[in-house]
C-alpha cells in the first residue's frame, strides 16, 4: 500500500463507493499461498510463522494452504518441503532450478509470476525480509494487483476478503487495507510479528512441480560472491528470551550503558526504541519497533521508552512487559504488564544489582536443589 | 551520466501527534522534511555525477508544497528538479504511484537523455513499504538492485556495474548492467553541505511542474485512487489492553526494594523464567 498522496485517510464510508464486483476472471483465484523463503540451504522461521498465518486463513475460508519453494536442487529443497507440511501446508508448489541457487530478482521473479498465473491463489504472504520485499514490489507490480507491506494483523473479511492490517503515518495509527477487486492479495510480514506454529506429528501433503522458463542466458545479474555477516549478537536479537531496552527518557547516549550492564547481569540482549537510532546513539541493527526488529521474548523490560505504535507493534508479542518510565501518563503503561513510575536512570543500576544478588551462585543452588 | 533520483517530501513523523479524542493526526505545524532515506540515495547519485560527470535530475510526485523538497535537492547539487503534480494523483497507493512515476522518468528520458541510473531511498519513513523502488524498475524494465550498500564500481562503456548489496545473514556482490535503478541502503555515505553556488542555484532556478498530461500519461484511470488496487477501510488508534499495566509502589521506598519487589513479581508471573534465567545468566 501506501501513500505517495495518500495522506488524509478517509472513513470508510467516503470509500464506500469503490468496491465494485470482483471481476470474472479473478473469480477462479482460490486457495491461500505462503512464499517458502529458501536461501543458501536455510528456510527462514518467517515463512513458518507466515504458515501458522495462513492455516487460520485457509481454514476460515474452507481452502488449501500450500507453500511455495523456489531453490537449486538438492537436500535443501527437500528439507524445506517436508518444514512446509510440518507447519501445517497441505501442498507445496516447487520450481526446482540449479539457477535458483542465489537470490535473483530476475528468475525468483519470473518463478513466482508463473506459478500465479498458472495456479491463481487468492491470497499470496511473503516476508518482509530484504529478499521477501525485493521480490514482493516485483511480483505485485508484474501481476498489477495490491501489495501491503508489513502487516501486523492478518484477517478473512465476512465476504472473504483479506484485511490487512499494518502501522501508518511513521507507525503513530493502524490501518486495514483491502485489495478489492484484484488477485492475488499479496501481503508482507516481518520475521516475529507472528507466533510460530505448532509442529505437526505425520505431515503429510502433495507436492507439485512447476518448471522454470528463464535460462541463465537470460539473466543479466550475476553473483559474484557472498559474505556472510560475522555471527554477531544483532542476530540473535529478534529470538532473544530476554530483552532489555532504551529510550530517550535514558537521557544522554552514554546511559544506554545502564541497559547494556542489566542486559548482561541477565544474559539478555539489548535494544532501542527509533529516536535512539535518529539521534545516532545507537546503530540501527539494535532498533526495535516496526522498522526495526520485531521481538517476541519472555521478558522484555524498557527503560525511558515512551512506547509509541510503532514500537509497540514490535515488541507486543513479549508475553511479559515491563515499563520502567518517569511520566505515569506514558503510553508504554497501556501495553506493559508490570509499570513502575520512576526515572530509569536512577532505577536501572538498583535493579542491577538487585537480580544479581537473586540470581547469584548461592541462590542458584537452592534453586537447583 | 544521467542520475535520476525519486525523493519524497515527507512530515517529519518524530514530531507527528495524534489527537487524543478523535484519533486523527495532527498535522499543524509539524514539519516537512525530505525522506531521511532519499538523502544517502541523493548524495551517492551526486558522488557519480562527481566522478563520471553528467546530470542528477531529482523527481517527486506530491502536491506543489512539495517543491521545498526539490529546492532543498537542488540546494544539495542537483542539477534539475521535476515536481510530478496534479489532483488525478492524489490517493495513490504504491502501484499508482510506481506507474505515475515511471511515465515521469520516461519523459525526463525523452526529454533530456536517457538515465543509466534511476535512484530511489530504501523506504519511506511514513509509508515504510519500500514497494515503489521495485514497481519503478518494472514498469520500465530496469535491471533491479534493492539495499545496495556500496557501488563498487561502474564501467560506462561496457554498461557495467558492480554493486554489494545486502541480503538476509550477509552481502551479495553481484554484477548487472545499466540502466538499472537502484534503492540505497541507510548509513552509507553522509549527505554533503551544498555549496553557496549551489544554494544561489536552488533559489533561482526553475523547478519543472508537470502534470499528468505534461508527463506522457494518457491513461488517467491507472491514476491515484482509481489506479490503486488496495484500498484504505480503516484508520484507527490500537485498543489499550484491557488492564493497565499493574504498577509498582515506590513511594517512599529504597530503590533496592522497589527492585527486589519487581523482581517478585517478575517471577511470579514467568516462574520459570528465574531458574532460566539462574543458569545462563552472566550473574
Amino acid at each position: 500500500m501506501s501513500t505517495v498522496n495518500r495522506e488524509t485517510p478517509r472513513p470508510a464510508a467516503g470509500r464506500a463507493g469503490i468496491k465494485k464486483e470482483l471481476p470474472d476472471h479473478f473469480k477462479d483465484y482460490r486457495h491461500v499461498w505462503v512464499f517458502i523463503e529458501l536461501e543458501r540451504g536455510q528456510v527462514h522461521s518467517v515463512s513458518f510463522e507466515l504458515l501458522g498465518e495462513g492455516r487460520k486463513l485457509a481454514d476460515k475460508l474452507e481452502v488449501q494452504l500450500a507453500g511455495v519453494v523456489l531453490g537449486p536442487p538438492g537436500e535443501a529443497i527437500g528439507n524445506a518441503i517436508a518444514e512446509a507440511f510440518v507447519y501445517g501446508a497441505d501442498l507445496v508448489y516447487i520450481v526446482e532450478a540449479p539457477l535458483l541457487a542465489d537470490y535473483r530478482n530476475e528468475p525468483f521473479t519470473k518463478a513466482m509470476t508463473d506459478l500465479v498465473a498458472t495456479h491463481k491463489p487468492e491470497i499470496l504472504l511473503l516476508g518482509a525480509t530484504t529478499l521477501g520485499r525485493d521480490l514482493a514490489g516485483s511480483v505485485a507490480t508484474t501481476l498489477q494487483t495490491g501489495l501491503t507491506a508489513d502487516c501486523t494483523e492478518l484477517d478473512v473479511d465476512t465476504d472473504g476478503s483479506l484485511a490487512a492490517t499494518r502501522p501508518t503515518f511513521g507507525g503513530s495509527l493502524l490501518c486495514t487495507i483491502y485489495t478489492l477487486n484484484y488477485r492475488p492479495q499479496m501481503a508482507t510480514v516481518r520475521p516475529r510479528v507472528m507466533p510460530m506454529p505448532q509442529r505437526a506429528d505425520k505431515p503429510v501433503g502433495r507436492v507439485i512441480q512447476h518448471k522454470l522458463s528463464i535460462t541463465e542466458d537470460e539473466i543479466v545479474t550475476k553473483v559474484l560472491g557472498f559474505l556472510p555477516d560475522s555471527q554477531s549478537a544483532t542476530a540473535n536479537l529478534a529470538y532473544a528470551d530476554v530483552v532489555v531496552a532504551g529510550g530517550l527518557g535514558l537521557g544522554a547516549a552514554e546511559n544506554l550503558q545502564l541497559v547494556k550492564n542489566l542486559a548482561r547481569a541477565l544474559g539478555a540482549e539489548y535494544g532501542c526504541s527509533r529516536p535512539m537510532v535518529q539521534k545516532g546513539w545507537v546503530s540501527a541493527d539494535r532498533q526495535i519497533g516496526q522498522t526495526g526488529k520485531t521481538i517476541r521474548p519472555k521478558l522484555y523490560i524498557a527503560a525511558g521508552i515512551s512506547g509509541a505504535i510503532q514500537h509497540r507493534v514490535g515488541v507486543e508479542g513479549a508475553d511479559l512487559i515491563v515499563a520502567i518510565n518517569a511520566d505515569p501518563n506514558a503510553p508504554i503503561f497501556d501495553f506493559a504488564h508490570l509499570g513502575i513510575v520512576t526515572d530509569a536512570i536512577r532505577f536501572l543500576p538498583a535493579l542491577t544489582e538487585a537480580f544479581t544478588r537473586r540470581l547469584s551462585p548461592h541462590n542458584r543452588d537452592k534453586l537447583a536443589s | 551520466m544521467h542520475i535520476v533520483i525519486c525523493i519524497k517530501q515527507v512530515p517529519d513523523s518524530a514530531q507527528i501527534r495524534v489527537h487524543p479524542v478523535t484519533n486523527t493526526i495532527m498535522r499543524q505545524g509539524v514539519p516537512t522534511i525530505i525522506n531521511p532515506y532519499d538523502l544517502f540515495a541523493l548524495e551517492e547519485a551526486l558522488r557519480l555525477r562527481d566522478a563520471y560527470g553528467g546530470e542528477v535530475t531529482v523527481l517527486t510526485m506530491g502536491p506543489p508544497m512539495a517543491e521545498d523538497a526539490l529546492r532543498k535537492a537542488l540546494g544539495y547539487g542537483a542539477d534539475r528538479a521535476v515536481l510530478l503534480t496534479d489532483r488525478y494523483f492524489a490517493g495513490s497507493d504504491t502501484l499508482a504511484t510506481s506507474f505515475a512515476l515511471s511515465q515521469a522518468i520516461a519523459k525526463v528520458g525523452k526529454t533530456f537523455g536517457t538515465p543509466d541510473i534511476v535512484f530511489t531511498g530504501k523506504q519511506t519513513i511514513d509509508g515504510d513499504t519500500a514497494q515503489v523502488g521495485p514497481g519503478i524498475a518494472k514498469r520500465l524494465d530496469l535491471l533491479q538492485l534493492t539495499y545496495v550498500a556500496k557501488i563498487a564500481s561502474i564501467d560506462l562503456d561496457a554498461r557495467e556495474i558492480k554493486v554489494e548489496r545486502r541480503s538476509e545473514g550477509g552481502t551479495q556482490m553481484l554484477k548487472s548492467r545499466l540502466p538499472c535503478l537502484i534503492t540505497m541502503l541507510e548509513g552509507t555515505n553522509e549527505i554533503r553541505r551544498g555549496s553557496l553556488e549551489d544554494a544561489l542555484c536552488a533559489a533561482r532556478s526553475n523547478v519543472l511542474k508537470w502534470s499528468a498530461a505534461d508527463a506522457g500519461i494518457e491513461d488517467l484511470t491507472r491514476c491515484g485512487l482509481r489506479g490503486s488496487p488496495t484500498v484504505v477501510k480503516r484508520v484507527f488508534a490500537p485498543a489499550a489492553r484491557a488492564e493497565k499495566a499493574v504498577q509498582i509502589d515506590t513511594a517512599e521506598k529504597a530503590l533496592r526494594d522497589i527492585a527486589d519487589e519487581l523482581i517478585a513479581a517478575i517471577f511470579t508471573r514467568q516462574p520459570a523464567l528465574e531458574h532460566e534465567l539462574a543458569f545462563n545468566s552472566g550473574a
